[in-house]
């Protein structure tokens, strides 16, 4: 399995892409297809201030809840309202329509922590050995 | 095959349709305006218009929906879906007890004073502690009524602020961390050994002074006894912690052992399960609490107690916990199991459990040959099987499951206990006989064999019910919880009621 | 007597199939010093003539069966209809479990989505659960989502709600989390209200009609609450609702309540039925079981228990309530009586309720001795102020053959001489005339102060 080149990833399968210094937040196309249908989104109130790898909200499949999690600390300057309505985006375009948060991050730095596509493939690989 | 009914209840009958006449009114009226005065009043009540025959078929028609355990075999491991023996409905509805009121005085309730009273005894030597209170209407409610008196011992002994830890395995029911956690109190999760039972390692590791309590099930969510129980009860007591008897696999021991034997400080029993209560498709149950002699004082209050052949309530209990249920639980239920225990005797309570455990121990090695079985040891009254071995079919758990209301059984408990993959728990009862279990390992096999030969047959399963797979995540998504978010079309609004 | 099937051959056979030769080979892992080995301590054997009797026996030590009721408190003795009798003991609802596989349960889920649907109309509120353990449970639950919702720790109890519920409150929530706002004149006071309210309060929660079955000012006692930043918690009776303004449309935010008296008998307190409605924007922090409506792979309506994820047994210690369970049974009952009642029918329960209490209230205070504790509005319960104790009264009752009321002296002992009194549509003039009768015997009177009722010439309370 391959993994967008462009973006960052966590060991909890959020993925972070920074684009005019701002970081958007989803989760990967394997984390959705572990959940199974998406069906609720809480996400956090604008402006809430995020600390690196903290809960930031919540995904609810038919059966299961699990924590987001912060790829990098940082302010939350747009939400995705449209899962709102639809959740089920977050399935169907995981890396684009179904984003979730953007961040103005504390330090951009911090992105190069996180794991490139090669290193998050290979995590997903040694998992399902 | 049965299908789904029409229509819902509003969208039938029509305006002035009733059901039942009630009286006339015999005593002298004023308009309701004047004697509710100064309050607001409702200016509608939407509610259905259907005449009695036509409501008596729409529940008639959905109750043949269902299925029910007077239909068929119900193996849902941990749930202990056995017979529900008739004359227990007969006596619960005798109008003595169906009328009787709890705010009556205690002269005018003798009878179900009594049965209370009764019941208690003959639970406290089923489980072979000092006291119960039936007050908990249901497991859940028992295990947090069990943590309170646990909490308050530790107050009481002044380690109130320092105890706060319940130690927990992996294997556990959720409702345990769930009633941790409503009584303040922090869950401590030990991974269980290779069988499942306590590895005593990690049990010392986290007994320490913050420790409040040990909740462990017994036999545990596989259906296994746990060996060294007697030594786990006592290192948790030097550590100064309570134990917690989940009672939910109480079938496995009733006659057998006494829980109260093996070291436990306090148990919940769901007489809905051992007991033989009837689910009710969802509830009531009843989750009364057994309690060592030291916990005792901080039993739900009040209690029933016997005087010189006299039954009185005893509100003057100043250590106790205080009350959980707007009055002394269902007694509706508590009545039922007293004359199930009744009917049994000591003998025939034996046989439950021991028979119990021979229909378990049968059924796995039947199905043992077909289905991944993790825990090869003699089971108790449950055991779970794997469904990963048919993934390579491209079939799950859940596929067993829905394929199996096709042979008019219900499926076992699935995706539980989380420590085995792809989980079927599985629990006959005591009750099924040989012929039956062999109809259901005969189903069992035939769909392991669909599973490699036609595995689309389960995936498209179940085909003979009155719906087929439903869409769950639209239901969660598009949340329709009542008539007016399901657009249900009603008949044209009646008009105004004359009457006055 | 067994509910068995297994001969000793079959059981041979199985031990045989098992490759065991003795039953206790599979126990091995139960030690030999823990097996019980005397008989259990408990009655029977008995055979099913044998417990008719020993239980037809203690039945009838009840008073229930042979005298008419006039007791309240929270249950009351409706009227149960025959086909609601008949349909609710059908095996395929009442040995049913839980809809899991709603498959095979689309008669109890939709029965559930109908329970749903009616408890929102008679509550004015937007959704509803499955039902919970009983009124004060559910109580609990609200003040619990409350305590959720707000981050905030206390409850202000307002006016005269049962004590039942305020003890289970305490349980539950820890008695320094619960205020209590004592009642004036039977009913809530703003002004007591708003001195008890601060910044802490999660939810203000008061009973409508209360303990006492005086009306009260749910607009005003919700505008308060939310004034405080606190959730409004109304705790009603369903039959009631027949007639009041529904409190989810006055603006309450959560609607609880007991649901017995919808078909379910009294049962010595249980098992109870529980209901909590609420808005939609609470929808996911609500407790219980909720049906929803959705489609099979070939698009036809079918019903699934929903929301899930809020569960206790998904959540396990992240979860906001324990229970998992719901009165499936007595709910079915209560979505039967509200069908065969209907909105017809219902209505008339709630003023013959209104009607028959009140003619008995105002022939009692007509009484030399007896007046109304309250000046207030009461739907089908009121307080009596009795010239002798309580428990006096209900011995007379007893001698007339009539249960005469509720002894409030058994929750505060400055009250013994009050008698709270419920008439339900099921009393006939008759029953009313035998508990008069039992009023004037206790006091030593057989004169009344005023001319028989029915003219408007009550008493009430003076004050």
């Amino acid at each position: 399995m391959s993994y967008p080149e462009d973006l960052r990833y966590t060991a909890e399968h959020e993925w972070a892409r920074l684009e005019s210094g701002l970081v958007t937040v989803g989760i990967t196309s394997y984390a959705t297809e572990q959940l199974g249908d998406i069906v609720f989104v809480e996400l956090p109130e604008l402006g809430r201030r995020l600390e690196a790898m903290k809960a930031f909200g919540t995904i609810e499949a038919v059966k299961t809840a699990s924590d987001l999690f912060a790829p990098v600390a940082g302010e939350v300057v747009a939400i995705n309202e449209a899962l709102a309505d639809n959740p089920a985006l977050v399935n169907q375009s995981p890396f684009g329509e179904g984003w979730m948060i953007r961040v103005k991050p504390a330090d951009a730095g911090d992105l190069k922590r996180l794991m490139n596509h090669e290193a998050y493939a290979q995590l997903i690989e040694e998992q399902h050995a | 095959m049965t299908t789904m009914p029409r229509r819902l209840l509003i969208e039938q009958g029509g305006p002035g349709h009733r059901g039942p006449a009630l009286p006339r009114c015999d005593v002298p009226t004023r308009p309701v305006t004047e004697h509710l005065r100064g309050a607001r009043l409702r200016a509608e009540l939407r509610l259905p218009e259907v005449s009695e025959p036509e409501v008596v078929r729409h529940f008639v028609e959905l109750s043949t929906l269902n299925h029910h355990i007077d239909r068929g075999l119900y193996p849902l491991g941990s749930c202990t879906m056995k017979h529900n023996p008739k004359i227990n409905d007969e006596i619960a509805g005798l109008a003595g007890f169906a009328l009787a009121h709890p705010l009556g005085d205690d002269a005018a309730n003798q009878g179900a004073l009594r049965v209370i009273r009764e019941l208690e005894k003959a639970l406290a030597a089923i489980s072979g502690f000092a006291a119960v209170s039936t007050q908990p209407a249901a497991g859940a409610q028992g295990e947090m009524t069990g943590l309170l008196m646990i909490r308050a011992h530790h107050r009481a002994r002044g380690e109130g602020e320092t105890r706060r830890r319940v130690i927990v395995p992996d294997s556990a029911h959720g409702t345990n961390p769930a009633s941790v956690h409503l009584v303040g109190y922090e869950t401590v999760v030990i991974p269980s050994e290779a069988h499942a039972t306590v590895d005593l390692d990690a049990l010392r590791g986290a007994l320490d002074e913050r420790a409040a309590a040990v909740m462990l099930t017994v036999p545990n969510t596989l259906g296994l006894f746990e060996p060294r129980i007697r030594e786990i009860t006592a290192l948790a007591h030097a550590a100064g912690a309570q134990v917690y008897m989940d009672g939910a696999n109480m079938n496995a021991l009733v006659g057998l052992v006494r829980p109260g034997d093996l070291g436990f400080d306090v148990m919940h029993i769901n007489l809905h399960k051992t007991f033989s209560t009837p689910h009710g498709g969802g509830g009531p149950g009843a989750g009364p609490v057994a309690v060592a002699a030291h916990l005792e004082p901080y039993l739900p209050a009040p209690r029933v107690v016997e005087r010189d052949g006299r039954y009185a309530l005893d509100e003057d209990r100043p250590r106790s916990i205080g009350r959980v249920h707007s009055f002394h639980g269902n007694f509706g239920i508590l009545l039922r199991a007293l004359v199930y225990v009744s009917t049994l005797g000591p003998e025939g309570l034996r046989a439950v459990s021991r028979t119990a455990i021979l229909n378990a121990n049968y059924l796995m090695r039947r199905l043992a040959g077909r289905y991944d079985l993790p825990h090869p040891e003699h089971c108790m009254h449950e055991f779970v099987l794997s469904g990963r071995g048919l993934k390579r079919h491209g079939v799950k758990t859940l596929d067993v499951a829905k394929r199996l209301l096709d042979f008019g059984v219900h499926a076992p408990t699935v995706y539980f206990p989380l420590i085995v993959d792809e989980a079927l728990m599985i629990e006959p009862t005591e009750t099924e006989t040989l012929d039956r279990l062999d109809h259901f390992a005969a189903a069992m096999e035939r769909i392991a064999d669909e599973a490699a030969a036609n595995p689309q047959t389960l995936l498209d399963a179940p085909h003979t019910t009155p719906v087929g797979r439903l869409d769950e995540a639209r239901a969660a998504r598009e949340l329709k919880l009542h008539w007016a978010s399901s657009g249900a079309a009603r008949p044209a609004a009646a008009p105004a009621s004359a009457r006055g | 007597m067994s509910f068995i099937g297994l001969s000793r051959d079959e059981e041979q056979r199985m031990l045989a199939a098992i490759g065991v030769t003795r039953f206790d080979d599979l126990i091995a892992t139960v030690p030999e010093a823990v097996r019980l080995r005397e008989p259990l301590a408990v009655p029977g054997p008995l055979s099913e003539i044998e417990s008719r009797a020993r239980f037809g026996e203690w039945a009838r030590m009840n008073d229930a069966d042979r005298m008419a009721s006039f007791l309240g408190g929270g249950l009351y003795d409706h009227y149960i209809p025959a086909a609601l009798q008949a349909i609710a003991m059908r095996s395929e609802f009442a040995t049913a479990y839980t809809p899991y596989q709603p498959e095979v349960a689309q008669g109890s889920l939709t029965a559930i989505f109908e329970f749903q649907s009616m408890i929102v109309e008679l509550t004015g509120t937007e959704v509803a659960n499955a039902s919970l353990y009983d009124g004060a449970t559910a109580a609990v639950e609200a003040a619990l989502l409350a305590r959720h919702q707000t981050g905030r720790a206390r409850v202000v109890v307002a006016g005269a709600v049962h004590p039942h519920i305020v003890d289970v409150l305490r349980t539950y929530l820890g008695a320094d989390n619960v205020t209590v706002v004592a009642d004036r004149g039977g009913a809530c006071a703003e002004d007591d209200l708003q001195a008890a309210l601060g910044a802490n309060v999660a939810a203000v929660l008061y009973q409508h009609p209360n303990f006492f079955g005086v009306l009260e000012q749910p607009a005003a006692l919700h505008a308060l609450a939310h004034g405080a930043g606190a959730l409004a918690v109304a705790v009603c009776d369903p039959i009631a609702l027949a007639l009041l303004e529904p409190p989810g449309a006055a603006g309450a935010d959560i609607v609880v309540g007991e649901g017995q008296s919808l078909g379910n008998p009294p049962s010595f307190g249980g098992p109870l039925l529980g209901f909590f409605a609420c808005t939609k924007a609470l929808v996911r922090r609500m407790p219980g079981r909720i049906a929803g409506e959705t489609v099979d792979r070939l698009g036809r309506r079918g019903f699934v228990l929903t929301l899930q994820t809020r569960e206790q047994h998904i959540r396990r210690e992240k979860a906001t309530s324990n229970i998992c369970t719901n009165q499936g049974l007595l709910a079915l009952r209560a979505t039967i009586y509200l069908g065969l009642l209907g909105k017809l029918g219902l209505t008339e329960v709630a003023e013959l309720c209104v009607q028959k209490s009140h003619h008995a209230a105002e022939r009692a205070a007509a009484i030399a001795g007896y007046r109304l504790a309250f000046d207030a509005p009461f739907f089908r319960e009121f307080v009596l102020e009795c010239p002798v104790d309580a428990a006096t009264v209900i011995r007379a009752g007893r001698a007339a053959g009539v249960l005469a009321g509720i002894d409030l002296g058994r929750f505060q002992p400055e009250w013994r001489r009050r008698l709270l009194v419920a008439v339900t549509e099921q009393r006939s003039a008759a029953d009313i005339e035998r508990w008069l009768g039992a009023l004037r015997a206790a006091a030593g009177t057989s004169r009344d102060t005023v001319a028989a009722a029915g003219d408007g010439g009550a008493r009430r309370g003076a004050r």
